[in-house]
């Protein structure tokens, strides 16, 4: 491979993450050699690398979301809440029995599914745009502003939920989360719409341009005629859409609502998906395939740990040491260390 | 009053790369008097006062305090000899109360616990010496600006000052604070205190100055008694004497009639609180209106209000003769307005970003979200100005930050030239660029005017106004004073309407 080349690619910021995962993928495979196996059941795929994706849908929604708002500077603490909020609601309205009508089972729900979606959806908008109103109407910080809907949501989800463990009967429900189509989980295709969807926005209009412009620079950007606030505003609606959807996929794949669990520390998950997919924190340039990629190595990782039998007490130490040493690596400052170290090298040699 | 000076500053030099701060910089203050140093932008006077207190040390010259050698080598030991100082900024913290603010960081103590009767008790009696009287447990933020400012003065004062400087306290004051201020500062003066006061504004200088030290490129031009100089001699002595000679010979970049023509913009009475006094401009197309004024005679504040940046509360803005209400930059370019502000990285370029991008950024934001320029037309349009505008970029996608001032300000140029505006505002488009590419933006601007484009152009130099302007708004202390054709105006003109020789 030419210098040149190898130098382009190293700097692609895709690099380091795809890496990341092929190692976590690397190791899955050194312990279990049956790890990159798919075999059809029933017309379904099954195998590891399967799972993971499936399970890691909803994290991939999120983080989608999250990366358009780190991208404006901000941080979005409540998805987590959210999502507890939008499965309560989802849970209540659809509830669902089984009846023998005519000698017939059937499964009735409470209130027809659309609607029961549109509702846990429509919940989920108006948390995205309370936070919205509080970051970009009100001007509070990002993190306090959300952090009181991270603190507020599972109150308001417990009431939703009377205190109880809500439990769906209703069958179809349980397609979001288990269903498959044409052999793959249908959370996939969701993940795969709304993310065809934001590159579409993403590239074909001015949303990335104006996202990226307002995070560098929102004053310099307001000033060049932006709606700044109108789009900080969007973002964090966006970005509570997609924990409701989050939120359908994970209700139904456990065919319950918990408010106290549902989603518990994602938001965290979220955040960290975003880094190690190589947007920063700080906001401007954002990566939204490399976001993906930062949810699968997280999906990846929680999946090594529990195939390798890493003992249940210390898998969250285990965790946190390869995010460290992941984001170590991506950091800047270690990086130009590397590069000088491998250009001194070189030029010895 | 006495007649010795309590502190001497002399032949103070300090350089910096490239440039020469302070050459042989003189100052004396004498107790008892308030003594203001003036000068332009650059002239040295916010370097004097930094080698007064310790921030950047001189690199020759002699500090005598009561006739002592002294050689603070930081505020905190400035501070602890006499010399106190308020900056410009009131650099306090508005979450404290305002007795807090007082003792921050010298808290006294009794055994190993704050002495809280103490504090509340001096700072009380601190505020009572400047006849400040409020609640010291409130939280700073509680109270106006101009009370801040007083907190910030009583710190200063209450670890017993000897000399105490004030670097533009009275930029974000309306004129009752202002007033207020300079209650307390007499007050101080009787007591005997030497006060060095930094100000652009000349009526205030004449307030409340004793005397007068003005600076000009870092030299010491002079030390006056305030009630000997009339206004014309200072501004004279802060321009350099030579304006007399530097009649501009070249103006009139279109020489558009007027007299029959209808203003593009147009404003009544527009006033902004804390800002601008009631204002009326008109700017027409194919014509440069320049804003004559010193530093904070509000040029930048004309120009915000203009582009819907700072609410206005007062008069009206008609644009091709329409009432319209432009209460944000983004109904500012619907009107065909546009604007280079002053701070060209703060508030102009989108660093991170590409050259194409930046200049594309005000277009696409005109034409919104959805319809969006594909990315062969961008470049088409980023490279077309990067030719025509001469902006010195291996390509476009080159990061705006990468660039020089003068490039980046080409290229902010073109994100408004992009847009195809009716009216370009222009705030100090030229400064900190070499006098090359200075050059160049005059003639850009000048060939701009000549298509029929209206133009706002703002700058601190004088001779660069009159350059380019047909007409040439003055402005004093917030306040539009007159307006005088660019073929009768020269710089001794503008200078003797901002003294108020006639008005």
């Amino acid at each position: 491979m030419k210098p040149d080349t190898f130098r382009n690619l190293i700097r692609n910021p895709l690099f380091w993450p795809c890496v990341t995962l092929t190692l976590l993928c690397a190791v899955n495979f050194y312990f279990n050699r049956g790890f990159f196996d798919i075999e059809i059941k029933d017309g379904h795929l099954y195998g590891s690398v399967i799972d993971i994706l499936n399970r890691a849908a909803p994290l991939m929604l999120i983080a989608m979301g999250m990366t358009l708002v780190i991208a404006t500077r901000g941080i979005d603490i409540s998805v987590g809440a959210t999502v507890a909020i939008a499965g309560a609601v989802a849970a209540a309205m659809i509830g669902g029995s089984l009846v023998i009508k005519d000698g017939v089972q059937t499964y009735v729900s409470n209130v027809p599914m659309p609607l029961a979606i549109a509702g846990a959806l429509g919940v989920a908008l108006l948390c995205g745009l309370w936070n919205g109103l509080l970051v970009a109407g009100a001007g509070m910080q990002p993190i306090v502003a959300t952090l009181i809907l991270m603190v507020a949501g599972r109150g308001i989800a417990q009431l939703i939920t009377e205190g109880q463990i809500v439990t769906v009967y209703y069958e179809p429900f349980f397609f979001f989360g288990n269903g498959f189509l044409f052999g793959i989980p249908f959370s996939l295709y969701i993940v795969a719409v709304v993310l065809i969807i934001l590159l579409l926005l993403i590239h074909r209009t001015a949303l990335g341009l104006f996202i990226e412009a307002v995070g560098v620079n929102p004053v310099a950007s307001r000033f060049s005629g932006i709606q700044a606030r109108t789009l900080v505003f969007s973002v964090y609606a966006f970005c509570a859409v997609t924990a409701g959807i989050a939120a359908l996929i994970i209700t139904s794949n456990v065919k319950s609502a918990d408010a106290n669990n549902a989603g518990l520390l994602m938001e965290l998950d979220a955040i960290l998906a975003v880094a190690l997919g190589g947007t920063s924190l700080a906001g401007g340039r954002f990566h939204m395939i490399g976001t993906l990629i930062g949810a699968l190595i997280i999906q990846t990782l929680t999946y090594a740990i529990y195939s390798l039998g890493v003992p249940p007490e210390i898998n969250m130490v285990v965790k946190a040491l390869v995010v460290f040493g992941v984001c170590v690596i991506q950091s800047p400052a270690l990086r130009e260390i590397l590069a000088k170290h491998a250009f001194r090298t070189r030029e010895v040699a | 009053m006495s007649t010795e000076p309590i502190l001497v500053m002399k032949d103070i030099c300090k350089s910096f790369p490239g440039v020469v701060a302070l050459k042989n910089a003189q100052l004396r203050l004498f107790p008892g008097e308030v003594h203001a140093v003036m000068g332009q932008n650059g002239a040295g006077k916010s370097t004097l006062i930094k080698a007064l207190t310790g921030v950047d040390l001189p690199d020759s010259g002699e500090i005598r305090l009561q006739g002592k050698p002294i050689q603070p080598t930081s505020v905190n030991e400035a501070q602890k000899i006499g010399i106190s100082t308020v900056y410009q900024e009131v650099n306090l913290c508005p979450n404290l109360s305002v007795a807090e603010n007082i003792f921050i960081g010298r808290f006294p103590m009794r055994g190993f616990a704050i002495d809280w009767k103490a504090i509340e008790r001096e700072s009380k009696a601190a505020l009572a010496a400047l006849n400040i009287h409020i609640d010291v447990n409130q939280t700073l933020s509680m109270y106006p600006v101009a009370i801040q400012q007083m907190v910030a003065i009583a710190r200063a004062l209450s670890t017993e000052a000897q000399v105490l400087i004030l670097d533009e306290p009275t930029s974000s004051l309306d004129e009752g604070e202002v007033e207020r201020l300079f209650d307390a500062l007499r007050q101080l003066k009787a007591k005997g205190m030497a006060i060095l006061f930094v100000t652009h504004f000349l009526d205030q200088v004449y307030a409340i100055s004793d005397r007068i030290t003005v600076l000009r490129n870092g030299e010491f031009i002079g030390e006056y008694a305030a009630s000997a100089l009339p206004r014309i001699d200072l501004i004279n002595a802060m321009v350099g004497r030579e304006v007399n000679e530097a009649v501009s010979a070249t103006n009139g970049a279109s020489a558009t009639d007027i007299t029959n023509a209808k203003p593009f913009v147009s404003t009544q009475g527009l006033a902004s609180r804390g800002g601008m006094r009631p204002l009326d401009l008109d700017v027409y197309q194919g014509q440069v209106l320049g804003l004559g004024g010193l530093l904070g005679s509000g040029r930048t504040e004309t120009a915000r209000m203009l582009f819907g940046i700072d609410a206005t509360d007062a008069g009206t803005v008609k644009v091709e003769g329409k009432t319209v209400k432009i209460n944000s930059p983004y109904k500012a370019v619907r009107q065909g307005l546009a604007f280079c502000p002053e701070d060209r990285k703060t508030e102009g370029i989108v660093a991170d970003l590409s050259i194409r991008e930046n200049i594309i950024l005000a277009l696409q934001a005109r034409r919104g979200v959805f319809r969006f320029l594909s990315k062969r037309t961008q470049t088409a349009i980023a490279d077309e100005y990067i030719k025509q505008l001469g902006i010195r970029t291996p390509d476009a996608e080159k990061p705006i930050g990468q660039l020089s001032g003068g490039n980046q300000q080409k290229a902010l140029l073109a994100r408004w030239l992009a847009t195809d505006p009716k009216m370009l505002i222009l705030d100090e488009p030229t400064r900190g660029i070499d006098i090359a590419a200075k050059l160049e933006i005059m003639e850009l601007v000048k060939a701009q005017c000549r298509k029929g484009l209206a133009i706002l152009f703002i700058s601190s130099e004088m001779s660069e106004v009159l350059r380019v302007s047909d007409r040439i708004a003055v402005l004093r202390d917030r306040q539009k004073i007159g307006e005088i054709a660019g073929q009768d105006a020269d710089e001794q003109r503008i200078f003797q309407m901002i003294a108020g020789a006639e008005a």
